[in-house]
Order: C-alpha cells, then sequence, then structure tokens
C-alpha cells in the first residue's frame, strides 16, 4: 500500500528524473516520518487531543478538581449547550450578552479597519509621494507590538484624565469616563431623539433571553475604546495586504482609463476596486474570523466589565472555567465560539479557490502563481 | 494616482491646470500621510513621555511628551518594587527555546513535506492548512486540560513545550524549500550524503531569507505570547512579561493609577520587537504579503 502510494505520488509530481533514482529515494518514507514525527506529537499532544478532552469536558460539570476523566465526574450530556441556548438563566443571559457584544464589535471592527486599510494602502502606493516606506513601517508597526503592552497604552490614553479627553476638550466636549460607561451607543443614539426608556414593543420578549431593548444596545462607550485599539493595530497588516493588492493593478490599465477621460473617483470605483476584489474579500474575512477572536484587549482593559458590555465569547469561556471553575460550560462556550469561526474559514476558503481556479482566465497580470497544492 | 506628467498632445493651458492639480494631490498626499503618522505614532510617544513624567504630572497633562520634571523614578519602581527582572528572564528564556524550537522542528517538517517522498504526506499536509485554520482562543481550556493532565501545570515545560512546533511555521518552510532548485541536493544524495546530511548541510544553508523570516516571526509570537502563559502557569514565579504586565494592570500595584511605572514597563517589553522590526522589517513586511497568499 505503501509502494502505491509512492508511486502515485510520484506520477502526480510528474517529474521525469525523479522516477529513475528510486535507489536513493528508497528510505525517504523513514526520513519523512522521522523529520514530521516533532511536529506532529507536539501538534497531537498540545492542539488535536485537547480539543477531543475539552469535547468530553463539555459534556461533564467538572470543577477542576482532580481529574476530569474518572468515572466521579457528573456526565450531563448535552446541557452545557442546552442552556446557553434553550434555558432561561444566567449562563444564557451572559452568553447571548456576549454575543451581542460582539456582533456590533464585528459590525464596527471590520469595515472601520478595511476601509481604513485600503485608504492607508492607496496613500502609501502614491507614486508621487517621497518617505512612503518610512510611513508604510509607522502604519505596520503597532500590528507587531505585544496586544499587552499596547493595551496598556490605551489604557492610558483612554483614562478619565488621559489623552483621548484632554483631546476632546480642546474641541470643547467633555469626555466620557470611558471604562466605567456601559450605556450602548445605539441607546445614547435613541437617548437624543428623545427615546431614552424602552418603548413598551421592546421593553420584553426578545429572542434567547434578552429584551429587543437589550440587543438593540450597540457597542458600549467602554467597548468603543477597544474598538478602537483594534482597529489602530490591525489596519497595519491589512494595509499591507491592500499594497499587494494594488501592486497587481496594472499600471497601463490606470493609464489606459486616464486617457478616456476617467476622473480619480472613477478609476478608484471601476478600475481599482474590481481588480482587489479578491483582496478586499481576503481582508473581510481574515477580519471576521480575527474579530470573533478578541480576548487579549477584554482581558487587559475591561475584564468585561462595565456592566458586561465588553464580555466577549471568548473571554467568557474564560472566565466561566477559570474563574467560576465551571469547565463544562465553558468548554461549551468555546466550541460554539469555535464552529463559528470554522464557519467562516470554511467559507473564506471556499471563495479563495473558486478565485485560484477562475485565477487563469482573468488574472493575466497577476505576478504571484498560487501554489496550493 | 496615476496622474500622467508631460503629455505632448496636451495643451498649455491643460498641462498648467494639470500642474495645480498634481500640485494639489501631492500636498493632500502628505498632509495624509503626516496625519496618519501622527495617529499611529504619537500614541508611543506620549507612552515614552509619560513613562518619564511623575504621576501627578502625567495625570494633568496626558497629551505632553515633555516630562515636566524629568525624572526616572517610575523605572526605577518598575525595577526594585515589582517582579519585572523576572518576567524578563522568564519571557528571554521562553523566547530562545521556542524560537530554536520552532525553527528546527518545522524546517525539518517543511522540508519532507516539500520533497521527501513518503506515504501520508498529503495527508499531513492537508492536516497542517487545517491546524493553521484553528482558532487559538478556542484553545486556552483544551490546552489547560492537557497541560493539567499531564502534570505540566505550572512548570517551565507547560510554557515552552506546546509552542514548540507551530503549523504556520511548517507551511512557510514547505512553501520556501519547494521554491528552492532540487539540482543541488540530487547531486549530494548521488554522492552519497544521508537525507538529514542534505537537508542540514546543503539544503539549509540556502533557505537563510525564509530561517530569519521564521526566526523573526517565532520570537515576536513567543515575545508577545499572553493566552498561552494565562492557562499554563499560575505561579508569580512563572510569569513572562506580558503576564506579568497584565498582572501589573489588574491591581497588584496597589494604590494610586502608578501609569508612569506601567507605561514604562509596557515600553521596555515593547523596546526588543521594536528593534528586531527596525533591523529586520523587510521579513516582516514580506511575512504578511505571504498571509495574502496562504489565506
Amino acid at each position: 500500500m505503501a509502494t502505491e502510494t509512492l508511486t502515485a505520488a510520484a506520477t502526480a509530481g510528474g517529474v521525469g528524473p525523479r522516477r529513475r533514482s528510486g535507489g536513493i529515494r528508497s528510505n525517504e518514507n523513514l526520513a519523512g516520518w522521522l523529520f514530521v514525527a516533532p511536529v506532529i506529537v507536539i501538534l497531537g499532544l498540545f492542539l488535536l487531543l485537547p480539543i477531543l478532552m475539552a469535547l468530553w469536558v463539555s459534556l461533564t460539570d467538572w470543577n477542576g478538581q482532580g481529574s476530569p476523566f474518572t468515572g466521579d465526574v457528573p456526565f450531563v450530556g448535552a446541557h452545557n449547550y442546552t442552556q446557553l441556548f434553550t434555558e432561561d438563566g444566567l449562563a444564557r443571559r451572559d452568553f447571548m450578552t456576549s454575543i451581542r457584544n460582539n456582533i456590533y464589535y464585528v459590525a464596527i471592527v471590520v469595515p472601520a479597519q478595511t476601509v481604513l486599510a485600503l485608504g492607508l494602502a492607496l496613500v502609501v502606493n502614491n507614486r508621487m509621494l517621497k518617505g512612503k516606506s518610512f510611513f508604510r513601517s509607522a502604519f505596520y508597526f503597532p500590528s507587531v507590538t505585544s496586544s499587552v503592552a499596547i493595551s496598556v497604552v490605551f489604557l492610558f490614553l483612554f483614562a478619565n484624565s488621559g489623552a483621548v479627553n484632554a483631546l476632546l476638550g480642546f474641541l470643547g466636549i467633555d469626555g466620557p469616563e470611558w471604562f466605567a460607561d456601559s450605556r450602548g451607543v445605539l441607546h445614547l443614539l435613541f437617548g437624543a431623539v428623545g427615546v431614552d426608556s424602552p418603548p413598551a414593543a421592546l421593553a420584553d420578549g426578545g429572542p434567547f433571553g434578552l429584551t429587543w431593548w437589550d440587543w438593540l444596545a450597540g457597542p458600549s462607550v467602554a467597548m468603543i475604546s477597544i474598538i478602537t485599539l483594534v482597529v489602530w493595530t490591525t489596519s497595519g497588516t491589512f494595509m499591507l495586504m491592500f499594497l499587494a493588492g494594488l501592486q497587481n493593478v496594472p499600471v497601463t490599465l490606470d493609464e489606459a482609463s486616464t486617457l478616456d477621460g476617467a476622473s480619480r473617483w472613477q478609476r478608484f470605483r471601476y478600475v481599482t476596486v474590481p481588480m482587489i476584489r479578491p483582496t478586499t474579500f481576503l481582508v473581510l474575512t481574515l477580519g471576521m474570523i480575527g474579530s470573533w477572536q478578541v480576548f487579549d484587549q477584554v482581558y487587559v482593559m475591561s475584564q468585561g466589565d462595565p456592566a458586561k458590555t465588553t464580555l466577549t465569547p471568548a473571554y467568557l469561556s474564560y472566565r466561566t472555567a477559570f474563574r467560576d471553575f465551571d469547565y463544562g460550560s465553558g468548554a461549551a462556550i468555546s466550541f460554539v465560539l469555535f464552529l463559528i469561526i470554522i464557519v467562516l474559514t470554511v467559507i473564506q476558503r471556499r471563495a479563495l479557490a473558486e478565485r485560484d481556479t477562475d485565477r487563469p482566465r482573468r488574472g493575466r497580470w497577476r505576478r504571484r502563481v498560487p501554489e496550493r497544492s | 494616482m496615476a496622474v500622467l506628467t508631460d503629455r505632448p498632445a496636451a495643451a498649455p493651458a491643460r498641462r498648467q491646470q494639470h500642474a495645480a492639480r498634481t500640485l494639489a494631490t501631492r500636498f493632500l498626499g502628505y498632509a495624509t500621510l503626516v496625519f496618519f503618522g501622527l495617529v499611529f505614532l504619537y500614541p508611543f510617544v506620549i507612552q515614552i513621555g509619560n513613562a518619564l513624567k511623575t504621576e501627578p504630572d502625567a495625570a494633568a497633562n496626558p497629551l505632553s511628551p515633555f516630562p515636566d520634571p524629568l525624572t526616572l523614578a517610575g523605572f526605577e519602581r518598575i525595577f526594585a518594587g515589582t517582579n519585572f527582572p523576572l518576567w524578563l528572564g522568564n519571557s528571554l528564556l521562553v523566547t530562545v527555546l521556542v524560537t530554536i524550537g520552532r525553527v528546527f522542528f518545522d524546517s525539518l517538517a517543511g522540508y519532507a513535506l516539500a520533497r521527501l517522498r513518503f506515504a501520508g504526506r498529503g495527508g499531513l499536509f492537508a492536516a497542517v492548512i487545517a491546524v493553521m485554520a484553528v482558532p487559538g482562543v478556542v484553545l486556552l481550556i483544551p490546552k489547560f486540560l492537557v497541560l493539567n493532565q499531564l502534570g505540566l501545570y505550572n512548570s517551565y515545560a507547560g510554557l515552552v513545550v506546546p509552542l514548540l512546533a507551530d503549523a504556520a511555521g511548517v507551511f512557510i518552510m514547505k512553501q520556501f524549500f519547494e521554491s528552492i532548485p532540487v539540482s543541488v541536493e540530487e547531486a549530494a544524495r548521488i554522492d552519497g550524503a544521508s537525507i538529514f546530511r542534505t537537508f542540514w548541510s546543503v539544503v539549509l544553508p540556502m533557505a537563510k531569507p525564509a530561517l530569519i523570516t521564521l526566526t523573526i516571526l517565532s520570537f515576536q509570537g513567543s515575545w508577545n505570547e499572553f493566552p498561552h502563559s494565562l492557562v499554563s502557569v499560575q505561579d508569580p514565579d512563572l510569569f513572562t512579561l506580558p503576564r506579568g504586565l497584565a498582572d501589573l494592570v489588574s491591581g497588584s500595584l496597589g494604590k494610586g493609577t502608578q501609569y508612569p511605572l506601567k507605561l514604562g514597563a509596557a515600553l521596555l517589553a515593547t523596546i526588543p520587537v521594536a528593534i528586531i522590526f527596525v533591523v529586520f522589517q523587510r521579513y516582516f513586511v514580506r511575512d504578511a504579503n505571504d498571509g495574502s497568499d496562504k489565506g
């Protein structure tokens, strides 16, 4: 069987001379496995095995005492999952609050970082400007720094007497107490038009144990500061991706459209945007995948407070397991989050695979050749 | 962007108008660059300035980068009043071990997946791609479970061993090895060199750019690594820098906000990565662009 696979691989590889040198390659089977063995052991032991263990724990009520793999640990079946969705109670309310918070977070972070990254890439890609590489590095630098260290800086910037409020003060605005302010931004907007308390229709009866009024809160003021931090740190990375995409837009095409009398906006709208559509898609999906994983910033800056408005599923799963010692529930939350992220990843990879098979036809100008196998 | 200059057909009037527009574009371009340059760099300037201030000064003038009076008290307290030196040592140890491990193990596996023909190779590569999609944050509880079960919880081994290999690194190395011409190593093999010998003395030296990229990424990744230390240790003697920093912020300092101290500690934790970024910038940029390829 092994030889079959080998021949198949060799044929599939399609490199002629290799087949002749079979004598040299005879011990490659053993060597190959020895070479990959350390990686297999480490990833198997600390990635695959733990996922299976957590799957088991999510079906139990293990409280952290002793080993979760003995008969003493109460097996509860799917209860840890059902209490997140169907049973009214604190667990569901917290979980749904965290989902709501993260949805608003994604809804702001993803568009904001995409637009900012594209804008920065367009400016940095401008051939008439000097010193671009300095600015490119400056925009990218926050992306490589420690999320914890940068969160400390933003804690200071958004402190009550911090830089952001000082800046707002120059503009005559009285800044909020960012990390103590649990008011939802949408609620504040409703309040601005005179709707301060929930209308009767929204006061109760929303899905999954939260009222419609709660679902419509919008991100809290505290969450806005975390959103600002994340957009600020991630835009640089996505800017580099857009830059790579922009460099694939042939200059001749841009010049041709200029000759045809296209305005700058028309060139952007009808030449640049369509040409970088694959990159845009990549940035949007990577952004969504990343935004569901926000953890470090929440841990350092707010720990889910104020009033649970910066709680995210990732942080909630950590808190449920390691602070409340309810490892089963925590693991169940992790797996729901896992599912959300995997669905997004599958959508992304599908679309990228389609784009790659499309490429030879319409991607004549692309300098990169996909090496995916 | 692509405003063309010296178009022979253009009438003089149009050319003049054109030149004015070019100038305006350029001005607007620089204004945007400088504005965003400030947005992205000024927080670091504020951080450095305020780390050197007294606490009342930092509270009163948070926007000013100039300390008045300038004081090193914050830094003195970092070294005298916190476990910072210990965290620094732990971080160095973990980072060095993890970087060495990743570069070595990822290259070995990347080479095997790129060049060696063995049963199950295709399946293994598919597994590597699948593993890259597993989000780190959902592994918090799982990692704790396995470390606990293996008796590695609260130990240096627990901090280091799980990070010794990563799928993305294997992927980078495999892609690079595939781009090296196969003829050189075939010559070595025909001369009777063993597979490992060929890999070690012929292929690896040619893979220097990829090795540098991987070294930098591993260094940066493990130096900044936070969630893993959160679930693998709880003994303060085993804290790494990000963990210690998070601990400082969440109130282990006691009285006052002590922002100069916190900003200083965060600054010291950022410096090594900043130096590497400045020196090896192009390798960072390469990585981000690879990212757009691998998806």
